[in-house]
């Protein structure tokens, strides 16, 4: 009988530690040795922290590695600040149907693939596209004015194409809040806003850091999108790690780039468990 | 990212062992091996072609992850067969006793043989050629710009875009009267020119609506009149004149950069007696002219030219007058180590304001 626990034990966690082991710890290991060595000549290689020492002295990388971090809570932040509002509405007020209608018209814009999405921005927003028409055909424009190509759409479409992710844990926990605690603040002579800090903000805590640490970990990630709708000024993290490996052919400076920014994301979303004095256990259970 | 590049690589690797011996596996680029080329070659030959389309960079990067593997036959370009070969020894060398060298413009087969040479072996044989310069809306831009640094002109501002590539470093070397080419054996010097590079561009990055990355995006920019000039490949140029007679690609006065792309046989490639065949299938005048349909660009091909289809011939003399022929600069192998000068120059550029 215990064998056969055992058995089942061991079957159930292959797959899982298959899954750790060849595609994230194997590849990062090799990663790392790749971080750590020099090139000298043509295949002849030496240990060294010369790419990290590269990575922290050139400002141009120090730069952009910042910019993408500071972006990105940026974008972060705006997208909790639209999807709380919107989640409250689908979860509290919006009853039987409507509800199931309005969740599905947050879910159908991810039936299309991120790159039909960009580009479908791209068509609104481009010097001859559908919005610069509507202004001059309006008269608010006398010419063509072109949206596209600065930080501004790139902030669109970053919180455009992770807002799904926002709203949905927001809807769950916030569904989970009984109305009647609600009705209750309003009775002890809570208004509007003291309700909102005092009963859901604490509730809706878990949903507001878990949707925090998605959203920002796939506009860290993104490399569309900025390199898109961004263009000529367009710098983001991920960006620079592609050109390293495969336009440069610079795998050590590259894989340098990748652990920099494993680190960076580790430290943020540590940093925001830390500050809103929550555990990763209680966030992700 | 790099993460997912890593694994693609080993996905790839692993898919293709799988593939039996008489499956072509071609890395190329789109519009190199046309699905009538290939079925053709599929009835004569009975073996099957499997294409996979990518670029230089993606070709190298994808070759040195499996060390050669995946793949029966790439067409890198040949400036970068010699460095790569160097450095990760991805290639293995072709018997040329194998390929009917009659098929081929003498003097073209000549030059990439020389230019592929690493260790007395030769590893690349011409396939495709072309070049790039500018590509413009040539009723508004056409007496501005006539060289690569008339981009930065007051009179074309916001209406320009080329890649944040080392053809435009190149290209502008030239326009600057500068001979980078010349100066590949010497890395002092090519920084120094570089850097002259780099300060034109960053003067120059507020004319420039955006940077294009692939072929549709520029194709959209300079059709819809929101770009009147660019830089750009010929057959883009040629594909746009087709939808407005005023666009059209124009030999930048410094000289039209040349390049060509060739076959390499990858070190780890299976099935070389099928490559073999493919090359010299291929390079048949009949077929050639095919891919050139296809394609827009002329082959190293003899004789091919007889079947082109005379809508792109006239194009062709019209934007190469016999001078801008002679003029062509062609790519020399790139030496190791330039491309990381280039790569910090870029980076700089993309981040100046």
């Amino acid at each position: 009988m215990r064998s056969h626990a055992r058995i089942g034990f061991i079957l159930l966690l292959t797959p899982l530690v298959l899954w750790l082991g060849l595609l994230i710890v194997i590849p990062h290991i090799d990663m790392f040795l790749i971080s750590i060595r020099e090139r000298i000549s043509f295949g002849v290689y030496e240990t060294s922290l010369a790419q990290y020492e590269k990575a922290l002295t050139e400002p141009l990388y120090l730069r952009t590695f910042w910019r993408t971090a500071v972006m990105s809570v940026l974008a972060t932040a705006i997208t909790l600040v639209i999807a709380f509002p919107v989640s409250y509405y689908i979860a509290k007020m919006a009853k039987g149907r409507l509800q199931q209608v309005l969740f599905m018209l947050c879910l159908i814009p991810f039936y299309v693939s991120e790159l039909v999405r960009t580009f479908g921005w791209m068509i609104l927003l481009r010097e001859t596209g559908l919005v610069s028409t509507l202004l001059q055909w309006a008269g608010l424009a006398d010419q063509p004015v072109e949206m596209l190509y600065t930080d501004a759409t790139m902030m669109v479409g970053l919180v455009y194409t992770s807002m799904l992710f926002m709203v949905v844990p927001l809807v769950t926990t916030l569904e989970s809040l009984d109305d009647s605690v609600i009705e209750a603040g309003y009775d002890l002579g809570g208004n509007g806003v003291s309700v909102l800090r005092e009963i859901i903000i604490p509730h809706a805590m878990p949903g507001i850091v878990s949707g925090c640490i998605v959203v920002f970990m796939l506009s860290l990630g993104n490399y569309l999108t900025p390199t898109m709708l961004g263009g000529k000024d367009s710098l983001w993290f991920t960006e620079m790690i592609y050109n390293q490996f495969i336009v440069r052919s610079n795998w050590e400076l590259g894989a340098a780039f990748g652990f920099m920014l494993l680190v960076l994301s580790s430290v943020i979303v540590w940093g925001m468990l830390r500050l809103t004095g929550r555990t990763l256990q209680e966030t992700m259970g | 990212m790099s993460r997912t590049i890593l694994l693609t690589t080993t996905l790839i690797a692993g898919m293709a062992t799988t593939a039996s011996a008489d499956t072509l596996r071609l890395l190329t680029w789109g519009g190199y091996a046309p699905d009538e080329v290939i079925e053709l070659f599929e009835q004569k030959t009975g073996h099957t072609v499997e294409v996979t389309k990518s670029n230089n960079e993606e070709m190298i990067a994808k070759l040195r992850a499996t060390g050669g593997g995946g793949f029966d036959l790439v067409q890198p370009s040949q400036d970068r067969v010699m460095g790569p070969q160097m450095e990760f020894g991805i290639y293995k060398p072709i018997d040329m006793s194998k390929i009917d060298e009659s098929l081929f413009i003498p003097s073209m087969l000549m030059a990439t043989m020389a230019n592929t040479t690493v260790n007395d072996e030769v590893y690349g044989v011409p396939h495709v050629w072309g070049t790039s310069g500018l590509v413009l809306n040539t009723a508004e831009a056409g007496d501005t710009v006539k060289d690569y640094t008339d981009l930065c002109d007051p009179a074309v501002a916001g209406k320009v875009t080329y890649r944040l590539k080392r053809p435009t470093l190149i290209g502008f070397a030239f326009a600057m009267g500068e001979d980078p080419f010349a100066a590949y054996g010497d890395e002092e010097k090519y920084k120094e020119i570089m850097g002259k590079v780099e300060a034109k561009l960053a003067e120059c990055k507020p004319n420039v609506k955006t940077y294009w990355g692939g072929g549709d995006e520029l194709m959209n920019l300079v059709r819809s009149g929101e770009v009147t000039a660019s830089m750009a490949w010929d057959t883009g140029g040629w594909k746009l004149n087709d939808d407005n007679a005023d666009i059209t690609f124009v030999a930048p006065a410094s000289g039209a950069l040349g390049w060509i792309d060739t076959f390499v046989l990858p070190a780890k490639g299976q099935a070389d007696d099928v490559a073999y065949e493919w090359i010299n299938f291929v390079m048949q005048p009949e077929i050639a002219a095919m891919i050139t349909a296809a394609a827009g660009n002329f082959t190293a091909s003899a004789g091919a030219d007889e079947y082109v289809e005379d809508g792109l011939k006239a194009k062709y003399q019209n934007s190469f007058p016999q001078e801008a022929i002679d003029n062509i600069k062609w790519y020399p192998p790139v030496p190791a180590g330039l491309e990381a000068i280039e790569g910090e120059v870029l980076d700089r550029v993309q981040a100046a304001n």
